[in-house]
């Protein structure tokens, strides 16, 4: 089914088109969120605010704006990013800036049920570690170009050309 | 414009991670309208990223959908419903065609019942014709003996026994004679019945000198049961006697036939 129908379908309050969409995108939301919180209940937690939160707010979404997975993503980071300032989280947690997603790849014990991603990280590793920053900032952290330049200390054409690159590089490797 | 430039600035990249402001989101939206191959570019850039983020998740995050529906109080609602009415239904099914059934044999019990009870009514009527018939016959015969009786117990009437004559010797009868309205009754229940092509006839007779004349033969002899017959007789007749004839009656008595004679004795004033 074509992805607008779905989208207008899941926009009236259908439940299959919901499922539908949720099948497409919670994969990929829970790694996100994961990633920022590094915990499972939590983003467990998280993920399921995030998608009440798709549902009840689905009018909000028009397609001008952005990406549906986008919009879907820009909730999800927002989410997770609010829970790790909250005080209970702060007091509980060490500082994880330092950590990025790879490292998850690197020591992820469950990814033994999931094929799919033991294959990508093999190629994932594999990414220069400049790609890696910037893939971090821009797509888990959702910083905006300006953000990320000036924490990378790059003007705001080359945070593009690298990350054009770097993009191009995982579609290579994940095409094979 | 250079679409090829354009998909090698960047930008679409940044355009799926959501880093663009609205206006330029809104320009990419409009452009990838006009051009398929940017379409495109997103679509594959968009997938890319989906793995990527995806590869990073913990673990399988499908049984999270069934706390978000539950919490949305959907599915689950659909799942209770369809629990809840398909035993509904089998049962309205069952009770339905039980009904039908008990319905259905109570109809036609009632049927047979009422054949039955229609019958019953005709054998009913039948019964009641019949006793109604034999009623009436009890009726009849209680006036007709009624009648007899008092016909007996006139003072007006004069008895004359019959005494067997001859080989007949066994044989009897009786008349009653009532003077008044010109009749006798014969009471000849000491006759036997009349063979085949014979017939009883009744005779008055005078003596001085000997003239018999016939008062009628008693052709429903057989079959009357109390063998007591009303016969008109205008004579001044001095004896009655009864002989058997040839069917049809015989102008004179056939005297080697006479049954039975009597002498009517007048009675005291």
């Amino acid at each position: 089914m074509q992805l607008e129908t779905l989208i207008s379908q899941f926009q009236q309050k259908d439940e299959k088109a919901f499922e539908s969409l949720y099948n497409m995108y919670s994969e990929s939301m829970h790694g996100v969120i994961y990633n920022i919180v590094r915990d499972n209940d939590i983003a467990e937690e998280i993920m399921q605010d995030v998608f009440i939160k798709v549902w009840h707010n689905s009018s909000s979404y028009s397609p001008e704006k952005g990406r549906f997975f986008t919009w879907i993503l820009n909730i999800a980071r927002n989410a997770a990013i609010d829970k790790t300032r909250s005080k209970a989280f702060k007091n509980s947690k060490k500082n994880l800036d330092a950590e990025f997603f790879v490292d998850i790849l690197e020591n992820n014990e469950n990814l033994n049920d999931k094929t799919d991603a033991i294959g990508i990280s093999k190629y994932v590793k594999k990414l220069a570690k400049k790609c890696i920053k910037v893939i971090e900032l821009l797509y888990f952290k959702g910083y905006t170009q300006k953000e990320a330049s000036e924490t990378l200390e790059m003007p705001i054409g080359t945070i593009k050309t690298r990350n054009r690159n770097c993009i191009k590089e995982l579609r290579e490797m994940l095409i094979k | 414009m250079d679409i090829k430039a354009y998909i090698e600035s960047g930008i679409l990249e940044l355009y799926v991670a959501g880093s663009l402001s609205e206006k330029e989101s809104k320009e990419v939206y409009e452009l990838m309208l006009k051009h398929p191959e940017i379409l495109q570019e997103v679509l594959e850039i968009e997938a890319s990223v989906i793995k990527l983020t995806s590869a990073v998740s913990p673990k399988s995050s499908s049984h999270i959908f069934n706390i978000i529906k539950e919490k949305l109080n959907l599915g689950d609602n659909e799942v209770k419903v369809v629990s809840i009415t398909k035993p509904k239904y089998n049962w309205f099914t069952y009770t339905g065609w039980a009904a039908a059934l008990i319905v259905g044999a109570g109809l036609l019990w009632t049927l047979n019942q009422n054949k039955q009870l229609e019958a019953d009514i005709t054998t009913a009527d039948i019964e009641n014709a019949f006793l109604e018939e034999q009623i009436e016959a009890a009726k009849n015969d209680l006036a007709a003996t009624k009648n007899l009786l008092n016909v007996l117990r006139d003072k007006d009437i004069i008895a004359v026994p019959l005494g067997g004559q001859g080989e007949f010797e066994n044989a009897y009868a009786k008349v009653y004679w009532n003077k008044a309205d010109n009749s006798i009754y014969l009471d000849a229940q000491g006759l036997p019945n009349a063979p085949e092509g014979k017939v009883w006839q009744v005779w008055s007779l005078t003596l001085n000198p000997l003239t018999p004349k016939s008062l009628g033969t008693i052709d429903d002899f057989n079959t009357d049961d109390n063998k007591i017959f009303t016969i008109a007789n205008t004579f001044e007749s001095q004896a009655f006697g009864i002989t058997l004839e040839p069917e049809g009656g015989s102008e004179s008595p056939t005297m080697e036939q006479l049954y039975t004679l009597g002498v009517v004795t007048p009675s005291a004033p």
